[in-house]
């Protein structure tokens, strides 16, 4: 909380997010050793990186869903991570989060689930939220299925169910991830498209966990490249377009990782840790 | 590993798996009882739904189930009492054992296979889909959410379902009595009520409600727990249903000893 004063409350004041040396641990095994990195407000942050990099579980930390060993996570000023739980709430309600898997709630219609924050946090009438939920559920291009339960949706339709229920709030920073995941071409093109247009007719700040290129560089204005736990790159698309780190090439140019051997070597190759001595 | 290093370690699991299942119970009873007076209103909607589902939605097969066990208690009791010519004893021994023992039991029972085992699917299929996480991410507390309304639900239908099946259980010795022991129904009845005192129906009562939120701690606990994976749901419904049974014999036995010497 010390860092507040001085030349660094700049920084967190100016940026929506701001991320120091934040560490994360499983038990003995260390997952992120010690990230760095802004997200200047309004702006677009596409975090890169392969299978078991490490990349879900940085997004999971920013949301509170984990709880850093160490490090600090400044949300609107205010240190996510060392704040007390009401408060944590309270910056939560200014924030949205799309899950890989949509996460609805399948025992609620499509309309409750964009319902349910505003029940449960605001004081609005009825009518008011009915309102709110069809203006929510026109903005993500689901018209008229408010009563639809979730199961009767398809994959591309539910991960935009689950962006009308995070804009319930009116956030202030949207939370994706792998939004194109296990989606055809097209209907990933189409919630590219929509997070474009969320961050321009809003003016959101939008924080993206993806593996998919295109669709990094196409909604990305900054990018990060997390690789065994470390961020490897950290820049604009072009800038990481023109990287010549051996790493960012590797992924950019799809290389593919040698053959993992066994367990240890897996281990290894998730933490970039040496593995415990087995006794 | 020395086999005290295991009896060590087993012990310290056990408590902190009854240390799990209390802080749970304080939560959803501080969500029932205290915070709708200051802040969060009771989800009263919620815990209807559930009662419904819990309670009424019971009732044929735990009517059905209590009655065939009265039936039962009334043939048993009765291949003894009639050796010693005290046949008519029959509706007592119904009335007791009913009252006091198998009507919350098998009441229970019923309950961990029908609500106890579906608490911890529902909650284990929402931990596998993110549900639980997406809840958290909306500023939303899990057990107020999911776990106060059960809570509050169980303990209100427990009793309610206890009180039915002690009168299917009565009903059921009644059956025997009017068929084979020479009653008519309402010197049955009269037996029934002579034999019984209100301390046998309450102290199945205050077990009953100690049954219910034994059944919805390990429920929604199990549900929680459940690993990443469907297949880990069916494991949790599953663990939830025998370490239910479990707890609620050891739940029976501390308070059947309890009224015991207590009196």
């Amino acid at each position: 909380m010390v860092k507040q004063e001085g030349a660094s409350s700049d920084v967190m004041r100016n940026n929506a997010i701001v991320v120091r040396d934040l560490r994360v641990r499983y038990g003995q095994r260390e997952i992120l050793h010690g990230i760095n990195f802004e997200v200047p407000a309004n702006e677009t942050l596409v975090i890169l990186g392969g299978s078991g990099s490490g990349k879900s579980t940085l997004l999971r930390t920013l949301v509170g869903l984990e709880t850093p060993s160490s490090g600090e996570i400044w949300i609107r000023g205010k240190n996510f991570a060392g704040i007390p739980e009401p408060e944590r709430d309270e910056l939560r309600k200014k924030m949205g989060m799309s899950f890989q898997s949509g996460a609805l709630f399948g025992s609620l219609t499509v309309g409750e689930n964009v319902a349910l924050p505003l029940r449960e946090h605001t004081q609005l009438d009825e009518s008011t939220i009915q309102i709110i939920v069809r203006l929510k559920l026109d903005q993500v291009g689901l018209s008229g299925f408010e009563n639809f339960m979730p199961s009767q949706l398809s994959g591309g339709m539910k991960k935009r169910a689950a962006v009308a229920r995070a804009l319930a709030m009116d956030p202030e920073i949207l939370f994706f991830d792998e939004p194109s995941a296990g989606l055809d071409p097209i209907i990933a093109a189409g919630l590219d498209e929509l997070i474009l247009r969320l961050k321009r007719a809003f003016k959101m700040t939008v924080l993206v966990v993806t593996h998919e290129l295109a669709s990094a560089f196409l909604i990305g204005d900054r990018m990060i490249l997390v690789n065994k736990g470390y961020i490897v790159a950290n820049g604009t698309p072009a800038e990481l377009q023109a990287s010549k780190d051996p790493r960012v090439r590797q992924f950019l140019d799809r290389v593919p990782e040698p053959e993992v051997a066994g367990e240890i070597d897996y281990l290894q190759m998730l933490t970039g840790e040496s593995p415990p001595i087995r006794q | 590993m020395p086999f005290t290093d295991s009896i060590g370690e087993a012990t310290i699991n056990g408590l902190a798996y009854v240390g799990d299942l209390a802080r749970l119970t304080g939560g959803a009873v501080a969500a029932n009882f205290t915070q709708p007076i200051w802040s969060k209103p009771l989800r009263w909607k919620r815990a209807v739904h559930q009662a419904m589902a819990v309670g009424v939605e019971a009732l044929p097969i735990v009517s059905l189930i209590a009655f065939f066990i009265g039936v039962i208690l009334a043939l048993q009791g009765a291949y003894e009492l009639r050796k010693l010519g005290a046949l008519q004893l029959v509706a007592g021994l119904v009335a007791l054992a009913v009252t006091r023992e198998l009507g919350p039991l098998m009441t229970a029972v019923m309950v961990i296979g029908r609500s106890g085992s579906s608490f911890a699917a529902e909650i284990g299929t929402m931990k596998v889909n993110e549900e639980l996480d997406a809840l958290q991410t909306m500023a939303l507390k899990p057990v107020h959410f999911l776990v106060a309304p059960k809570f509050l639900a169980m303990v209100l239908m427990m009793p309610c379902l206890t009180v039915w099946s002690d009168f299917m259980g009565v009903l059921g010795g009644g059956l025997f009595g009017v068929t084979n022991a020479g009653f008519t129904w309402g010197t049955y009845f009269h037996a029934t009520i002579v034999a019984l005192v209100l301390h046998d129906v309450l102290t199945g009562l205050i077990k009953s409600v100690m049954f219910g939120l034994v059944i919805t701690a390990v429920g929604c606990q199990e549900g929680f727990s459940t690993g990443l994976g469907s297949e880990q749901v069916g494991r949790s419904t599953t663990s939830a249903v025998v370490k239910s049974i479990f707890a609620v014999i050891a739940v029976d036995l501390v308070f059947t000893a309890l009224f015991y010497f207590a009196k």
